[in-house]
């Protein structure tokens, strides 16, 4: 049985029109912070940070064909770890993300290593299984002294550096996409290239990739180091956002909500990652006026009609519905006069 | 002694429960090779519908029974509907099916029945039994329960035209249909029963862990360690998995690492028994042509 539908990866050559969409989504994104109230900065920073974290998950799920529900796990750790640095240590907010990158790197190695061993529906129960389990990992009594317990960690939002006239919320919004666009920008790098080939190669037929001389190991545990670093800098990313960490905030549903993400987006897509990240931002916000429980249900209801009507997710349908719009719109301009 | 024995006993219990929700995990990947994570959901809202019933004011088993039928179709309706057009799709695509069936399980459970916890009554009655202290009438019960599933499953299996139908179609589903029998409908009566099974765990472990519609997340967990652990298509060992994961879990939870732990011995369940045993205690080792 395959392990994921047939789908190329999207197209990633540098082309002129996909370089002037980057320039001018990078123009609108500086500028939103400038005419929203604070708190839509807050919320878009929210957007940005898991549009990280879905890619991170893309690269893993999505490339390389590894099925994770246990993404919110590191997610927890980048949190944790940039949360623990700053309470403990003092260290600097912005000091803590390579740490919380390197961190779930070696997390993410360690856990793809037995990962290697398992296949489709069993890795989807061990990292489903791991995203059960963290929130009681993390109120664990003998930890308490670093985590917190249940009570959890509040950490100060950073002020924006001397003399720049911006508000807290708008500085910590320019230093997330700040972030956001190089992790990117490495993400399409890498999967342009040699590494990006090896992995979508791995995932359609493992052993053909290996008999070309793929390490498959090598490839796919570094692939789980690599999304579970990107997922870490969001978590860290994430905790000096809501200036907040505790178990509760690292449910399974969270790592639910990353699959869902990637889904809606585009599997194996990198822009894929920025759909899903304002889907999985911006709906609750409005389902939530129907009932608490409502985003969750329509979260279901969308999951099981992108499966069976759209497996590509929001970052495939575009462009087929754009060629679309333009086909009509040249075949009306070449019958409009002479009619 | 007396306190482990207590453990012991709690243990088999709360064992008896992981069994039924095992043995309805190995019901679907028996025929399909499905693991279905929204199992556990589906029993809860199982468990919330035969609540609703005793509400009604039906007696107990009235409305036990009434629940198992109505899983029992509702199971089957969930095949027919939103399973069988992913039934030979990419492996993806089917776990994410089954995530979004947990996801609207849940979400409709507390958008219909609130996350308020409700009391969910046992049929065994409560305090102690006679003559031994060590054992509630409810666990008790519900190790009889699942005990009887299991008789009941393994006679309809074994004696039963049905039950040797249902056998042939998941076996080897060519020749099954070769020979006459609706390999389609025996799918769809294999997730029907898997939906009843799920019940009758939902309605006994209720009254432990009160009603709520996350209560089974943690119990899913044990399910699938028990299954993996006891052979994830045998169902005799998914018993014997669900009663050694309760005593192991209860007694790792009493002496060794505490209560707060308890779901990650789970989880290095899981990943220890793939790692090691893949094919589980009772199970085949699967060899794959390459």
């Amino acid at each position: 049985m395959p392990l994921l539908p047939k789908i190329a990866p999207a197209p990633l050559e540098p082309t002129l029109g996909r370089a002037a969409m980057v320039v001018l989504l990078l123009a609108v994104l500086c500028v939103l912070p400038f005419v929203l109230s604070d708190y839509r900065t807050f919320q878009l920073t929210q957007a940005v940070i898991y549009a990280v974290v879905l890619l991170g998950l893309n690269i893993l799920t999505g490339y390389n064909g590894q099925i994770s529900l246990g993404h919110g796990a590191f997610f927890a750790i980048g949190a944790y770890t940039a949360a623990i640095l700053m309470d403990r240590w003092g260290v600097p907010y912005w000091a803590t993300l390579p740490a919380a990158g390197a961190v779930c790197f070696c997390f993410g190695f360690a856990f793809g290593l037995p990962a290697l061993r398992l296949q489709g529906h069993y890795l989807a129960l061990a990292t489903f299984a791991l995203a059960v389990a963290t929130p009681q990992i993390l109120k664990y009594r003998k930890l308490e002294d670093f985590t917190g317990g249940v009570q959890g960690i509040v950490i100060m939002k950073p002020d924006a550096p001397a003399g720049l006239p911006l508000s807290q919320d708008q500085w910590l919004y320019l230093f997330t996409l700040a972030v956001a666009a190089l992790l990117f920008l490495a993400a399409w790098n890498l999967l342009r290239g040699r590494v990006g080939r090896a992995l979508v190669a791995l995932r359609d037929h493992p052993l053909a990739a290996e008999s070309m001389g793929i390490n498959g190991s090598l490839y796919k545990t570094t692939a789980f180091g690599v999304s579970a670093l990107y997922t870490g800098v969001g978590g860290a990313l994430g905790a000096i956002a809501v200036q907040f960490v505790a178990p509760d905030s690292f449910l399974p549903f969270l790592s639910i909500s990353f699959l869902v993400g990637i889904t809606v987006g585009g599997l194996a897509t990198v822009s894929g990652a920025l759909w899903g990240a304002l889907f999985i931002v911006y709906l609750p916000n409005w389902a939530d006026e129907i009932s608490k429980s409502a985003p969750w249900a329509i979260y279901g209801a969308i999951l099981l009609v992108l499966v069976y009507l759209m497996p590509g997710g929001v970052a495939w349908m575009l462009p087929r519905a754009w060629a679309l719009v333009l086909r009509r719109i040249r075949s009306r301009g070449g019958a409009g006069p002479g009619a | 002694m007396e306190a482990f024995l207590h453990q012991l006993v709690s243990g088999l219990a709360a064992g008896g429960i992981y069994a039924s929700l095992a043995l309805a995990l190995v019901m679907i990947y028996q025929s399909t090779h499905h693991i279905n994570f929204a199992q556990g959901e589906m029993a809860m809202f199982s468990t919330y519908l035969a609540w609703t019933l005793l509400q009604a004011g039906l007696p107990y088993w009235v409305a036990f029974a009434a629940t198992l039928g109505i899983s029992c179709a509702a199971g089957m309706l969930i095949e027919r509907v939103l399973i069988r057009p992913v039934e030979k799709a990419p492996v993806l695509t089917v776990v994410i099916t089954f995530i979004a069936l947990l996801v609207i399980f849940n979400s409709v459970a507390g958008w219909v029945f609130t996350h308020t916890v409700k009391v969910f009554p046992s049929p065994f009655g409560a305090g102690l039994l006679p003559r031994n202290p060590f054992m509630s009438p409810h666990e008790f019960g519900s190790i009889v329960v699942t005990l009887a599933v299991l008789v009941l499953l393994y006679a309809f299996f074994r004696f039963t035209p049905l039950g040797l139908a249902m056998r042939a179609a998941a076996l080897n589903p060519v020749s099954a249909r070769l020979s006459g029998i609706r390999v389609g409908r025996m799918l769809a009566l294999g997730w029907g029963l898997a939906a009843a099974i799920g019940a009758v765990a939902g309605m006994m472990v209720a009254p432990v862990v009160y009603l709520d519609p996350n209560m089974m997340a943690g119990i899913l967990l044990y399910a699938f360690a028990a299954a993996l652990l006891g052979g994830i298509d045998n169902p005799l060992g998914a018993v014997v998995g669900g009663f050694v994961v309760g005593v192991v879990e209860n007694l790792m939870g009493a002496y060794v690492i505490g209560t707060e732990l308890k779901l990650t011995v789970a989880l290095v369940l899981i990943l220890g028994v793939l790692l090691f045993k893949p094919a589980g205690l009772f199970g085949r080792a699967v060899v794959t042509r390459v």
